[in-house]
């Protein structure tokens, strides 16, 4: 059976709709010694900021229950490096190329946006949702008033598709995706992590020198698709679902509850050929269950 | 330095101390390629714990297929693989990170190869691929594991921190009570003890290569999990943050602040 696993966001046409999770992948050049990039509907890519971040001291990661914490700091080499050395790795692959930007302050996110004018990417992601960046902001993406009018500053000067992540870190994810959405976004991905905290009770300190991270990882999944379902039937632009997502059964709760894509992120760490097993997985259930075009389980539950 | 995720098959196991296991696993590629120094990651069966642990390797018999590595329980992660037994299918992938320079060394050159703790088993494997004099330092709380094992490759001297056996106190403190010297220092061991020896390298200008320890994620560079400090910057991210996994976890002393 022939089966169309093409979905459009923004515009941009993915050959299906699973992408990598910021942070989780690199700029994928670590990861294509296993998985073949070719085959992924999108490459999101590590925060990048203006200038080089050192990131967090470490301990920067630690394992839950069914999940994990990070407080990585966005650790990137700035935009300059990126454009230089990234960009053009990934170019050499038959997929697309989301950018996602970092930030400490508006100007610091603007820098970034105009410097990838002239780039050959597909999509940027505005990552208003760190968890562990202390100028932070996390802050900022709680305030819908401020999400909209940073949306609105990016769309002016962004010359590709903006996609805004939001975090679950607040009260109605669904008021910011709203406002993200008045504010001119062509798409909001979710969720970022769920900020958190593990006490080592046997060195009586904190798992991570940061004392809070970001948990991300199966454990949280129920909650990530419960909120997608909510942003998905508040917003009319493609909603980008992940958190958690291990297996293609978790993929296709998101796409059923509403997501145009989905992407992998903690479990490359546990697997790392997870997105390649999403793909396959969804395929394989598209065959068994007659589904010819992935746009007829796209928010199927209603 | 191609890495492998396969399901490897253990061969053996046995408890050679306390709390202090000795596995042997039956691989199709990653025993091919690896190199003293190296490590492994070890995914738990339990999916619960979903972050793999990065083990070093100890032994490997490169025409067997076969790898061993020696480890501490530590937690529920180890505790599980502690509990294998002969048949057992373990997902691994390797070998990762850069291991010892084996080239630094010739015949005529003497080295030391110091393991403290839960960091003496990669020096097993290292002892019987390095050429030249082979001084094995290594330092225990009490409970010797490999010493004899080791002593097959080299002349061992030990330290005790209770001075059951060998010289009471550390690593140092055996190699100033026998008077050693050393043109090159391999090590592997807790920090307090790598941040010694780095002292003791750069004051008597010996070059010094520290297999360093972090908590780790993916273990193939991608999450900036495991970083050190660095004094030259790093090729990631153009600070001073190598990964340890990747970049190292082997690095020349002075390359890294402890």
């Amino acid at each position: 059976m022939m089966t169309d696993m093409r979905v459009k966001i923004a515009g941009v046409e993915l050959k299906n709709p699973v992408m990598t999770a910021s942070g989780t992948f690199g700029s994928g050049e670590e990861y294509s010694e296993f998985v073949d990039l070719n085959r992924l509907g999108a490459v999101v890519t590590k925060g990048v900021a203006n200038v080089p971040w050192p990131g967090n001291a470490t301990p920067r990661v630690a394992e839950t229950y069914g999940g994990m914490m990070n407080a990585i700091g966005l650790q990137n080499p700035g935009i300059d490096v990126f454009c230089k050395r990234d960009i053009p790795f990934l170019q050499k692959y038959d997929t697309k190329i989301i950018v996602n930007v970092c930030g400490h302050a508006p100007e610091e996110y603007l820098a970034v946006v105009e410097r990838l004018a002239e780039e050959k990417i597909d999509m940027m992601e505005i990552n208003i949702s760190c968890p562990n960046v202390n100028a932070g902001f996390l802050a900022f993406g709680q305030d819908p008033k401020h999400v909209e009018e940073l949306t609105a500053e990016i769309k002016k000067i962004a010359k590709q598709p903006v996609i805004m992540k939001l975090t679950p870190n607040v009260t109605d994810i669904a008021e910011i995706a709203r406002a993200a959405e008045a504010g001119g976004a062509d798409a909001v991905s979710l969720i970022n992590t769920l900020t958190g905290m593990k006490i080592d009770v046997n060195r009586r300190t904190f798992a991570l020198a940061n004392k809070t991270g970001g948990v991300s990882g199966p454990a949280v999944h129920p909650v990530a698709v419960r909120m997608v379902y909510q942003v998905a039937n508040a917003v009319k632009i493609p909603v980008i679902g992940m958190g958690g997502v291990a297996t293609a059964e978790d993929a296709l709760e998101f796409i059923l509850a509403g997501a145009t894509g989905v992407a992998v992120g903690t479990a490359n760490f546990v697997n790392p050929t997870a997105t390649l097993d999403v793909i396959d997985g969804i395929q394989a259930y598209m065959e068994k269950y007659g589904v010819k075009d992935i746009h007829e389980l796209i928010g199927a539950v209603k | 330095m191609a890495k492998f995720k396969e399901c490897a098959k253990v061969v053996s196991q046995e408890k050679i101390g306390t709390g202090i296991f000795s596995m042997w696993l039956q691989t199709e590629q990653v025993a091919g390629e690896a190199k003293p120094g190296q490590f492994i990651n070890l995914y738990c069966q339990d999916g619960s714990r979903l972050l793999p642990r990065p083990i070093s390797i100890c032994e490997v018999n490169k025409e067997a297929k076969q790898l061993r590595i020696v480890y501490r329980v530590a937690g529920k992660g180890t505790s599980e693989f502690s509990a294998y037994s002969e048949g057992e299918q373990v997902e691994i992938l390797g070998p990762l990170g850069n291991g010892f320079p084996l080239d630094r060394m010739e015949e005529g050159k003497k080295a030391f190869l110091i393991g403290g703790g839960i960091g003496i088993p990669p020096m097993l494997e290292l002892s019987r691929e390095l050429k030249g004099e082979k001084q094995i330092i290594l330092g225990y709380r009490d409970e010797l594991f490999l010493n004899e094992e080791l002593a097959e490759n080299g002349t061992v001297y030990l330290a005790t921190e209770d001075g059951s056996a060998g010289t009471k106190g550390n690593v140092l403190d055996a190699i100033r009570a026998e008077g050693l010297t050393a043109d090159v220092i391999y090590a592997c061991g807790p920090t307090p003890m790598l941040r010694a020896l780095k002292a003791y390298a750069e004051e008597n200008g010996i070059e010094c290569w520290l297999s360093l320890e972090e908590r780790m994620a993916c273990g193939v560079g991608a999450c900036l999990g495991c970083v050190c400090k660095s004094k030259e910057v790093d090729s990631h991210s153009h600070v001073h943050n190598k990964r340890v996994c990747k970049d190292g976890p082997v690095f020349l002393s002075t390359e890294v602040e402890l």
